[in-house]
């Protein structure tokens, strides 16, 4: 029995004659929460694209709780993309629908729930993620913390056994995006979903993490013991947490030397 | 010279594969209308957004064109004497040409670079991507009620201008020129035939597919489009593609459809 939720077994995805990932192989393991950190243009959000099948690799397999979904048809990819619940990186809501209408729309377009088991739903959803107010707005009359929150209870609606997060603190004040990790850890917990986490937001990141992947020149560098990146010796890892991550790095480190 | 082949090759290729997209992107509308479950309220506010908010345009543009073809048609058969079949030219003018060609230019710019926008933003903010993620078919769920909402709207607006523009040349050739009321809506009457009426609603329904077509199709490939750009500027640059790829559209295929049902 495999026990990752998520299997890629040497994937190449190109664009052009720019390689984003060179024949990479990883196994993101089932109910635990995988980070993955890399500087901007490294693949990260490529990944979690192919995770979802909205881009095929030129070659390789990615497994979805064992099944290869390289290659399936739209209907197919219909079926396995039921498994996933996916934060976008600014919510993606629908903003011509209302905070209570996002909630609710996984549950009237793929479920056949009542309107009223529906509605019991979405209110105790909205009641858990602290938006019981603010059912009647549009999305363009929230802020971006307020925003997430009603992206994440959109994207549990329907019980995923995966979660992806894309960029999830992107454009938020330190603060919000406390509340907001503390928000994933409560839920992960609560609801033991396997979690995928693209951030920049290192090292705060790190705390939520079993297993950090770095995206380094097309090759994925896996440290299953977070505090590993910190005392790493792999050139990829110093010159990339030296260039992207500096002086968080440098302070990170000196912390953490006894 | 090699280079100057090898962009006009790589230019061919492009158009080629954006023109299968667009083919691929129409049969897949056509599917999406007919997937369960339908979406009637959807559809509803569709036909308000693309027909009926677009009652007052036509309103005017049919009026003036009516009012035009009045003073025009007046002078010019005045030459002959013939004045009394004023009514007969005005009335064919608009069932055979003017009524679907205008309707249908006047869509495209209110209603249809709407479209296109709205499916540009949607897909630069990631709504259609969460609409795939989630498994719903944003085919059926966004494009499949303007496709409909379109074809339906489409042939009542152009008999609406029919109508406004007959009323606008009685104006100016009745009330102000001094034409016979009588003889204005008898020559009608004698030269209109079903066929008039029919050839205009049949071109309705082809320019109201080509403006649906094309200009949901522009804003849902937004991110692929050549020299399109990004952001803002992307979606900007592709509605106004858009809306002039229609236009020449219409009256490209205006040309075909009269050709072929002359």
């Amino acid at each position: 029995m495999d026990d990752a939720a998520i299997r890629f077994e040497h994937v190449t995805k190109r664009f052009g004659s720019q390689v984003v990932l060179n024949d990479v192989s990883l196994a993101f393991p089932a109910g635990k929460t995988t980070v993955i950190a890399g500087g901007s243009g490294q693949g990260k959000s490529v990944t979690l694209k192919l995770i979802l099948g909205l881009l095929q690799p030129e070659a390789g397999k990615i497994f979805v709780e064992g099944q290869n979904i390289v290659g399936l048809g739209r209907r197919q990819l219909n079926e396995v993309r039921r498994k996933f619940g996916v934060l976008f990186q600014g919510a993606a809501l629908l903003d011509s629908l209302t905070v209570y209408e996002n909630v609710a729309l996984p549950l009237e377009e793929r479920t056949s729930l009542s309107r009223e088991e529906i509605r019991r739903r979405v209110t105790e959803s909205l009641v858990q993620f602290d938006l019981a107010e603010h059912g009647d707005k549009y999305p363009a009359q929230l802020s971006g913390g307020m925003r997430k929150r009603v992206g994440l209870a959109r994207a549990l609606q329907l019980e995923p056994s995966i979660m992806l997060f894309d960029e999830p603190t992107t454009g938020l004040d330190p603060l919000k995006a406390m509340d907001i990790y503390d928000l994933f850890y409560h839920t992960q917990k609560l609801y033991g979903f396997t979690s995928i986490i693209v951030s920049h937001d290192i090292p705060k990141i790190f705390n939520l993490a079993d297993q950090v992947v770095i995206l380094a020149a097309g090759r994925f560098i896996v440290f299953e013991d977070p505090s590993e990146i910190w005392t790493s010796d792999r050139p990829e890892i110093r010159d990339l947490v030296n260039r992207v991550m500096g002086t968080v790095y440098n302070s990170k480190l000196v912390e953490a030397t006894p | 010279m090699r280079g100057l082949i090898e962009r006009m090759g790589g230019l061919g290729l492009y158009y080629l594969h954006d023109l299968g997209r667009m083919g691929i992107f129409l049969f897949q509308c056509v599917q999406g209308i007919f997937r369960r479950p339908f979406r009637f309220r959807a559809l509803v506010r569709q036909i308000g957004l693309i027909g009926v908010d677009s009652l007052p345009v036509i309103f005017f543009t049919g009026a003036f064109t009516g009012m035009v073809l009045g003073l025009q048609g007046y002078y010019s058969l005045r030459k002959f004497g013939s004045e009394g079949m004023l009514g007969s030219a005005v009335a064919l003018s608009l069932f055979r040409e003017l009524a679907p060609v205008l309707t249908a230019l006047m869509v495209t710019g209110r209603a249809g670079s709407a479209m296109c926008a709205e499916l540009g933003i949607m897909r630069n903010s990631e709504q259609l991507d969460a609409l795939e993620c989630m498994a719903i078919d944003p085919f059926r769920y966004l494009v499949a009620p303007k496709f409909l909402a379109t074809l339906i709207s489409l042939p009542i607006l152009t008999l609406f201008f029919d109508l406004i523009g007959i009323y606008g040349g009685y104006l100016t050739g009745v009330s102000l020129l001094g034409v016979n009321a009588g003889a204005y809506f008898a020559g009608m009457e004698a030269s209109v035939v079903n066929k008039d009426i029919t050839l205009g609603l049949v071109k309705a329904l082809v320019f109201g597919l080509l403006i649906v077509w094309i200009c949901t199709g522009r804003g849902y490939f937004v991110h692929v489009i050549r020299n399109a750009g990004f952001g803002a500027e992307g979606v900007s640059k592709v509605t106004t593609q858009a809306v002039v790829v229609t236009s020449i559209a219409i009256l490209v295929w205006d040309y075909i459809i009269t050709a072929l049902m002359l």
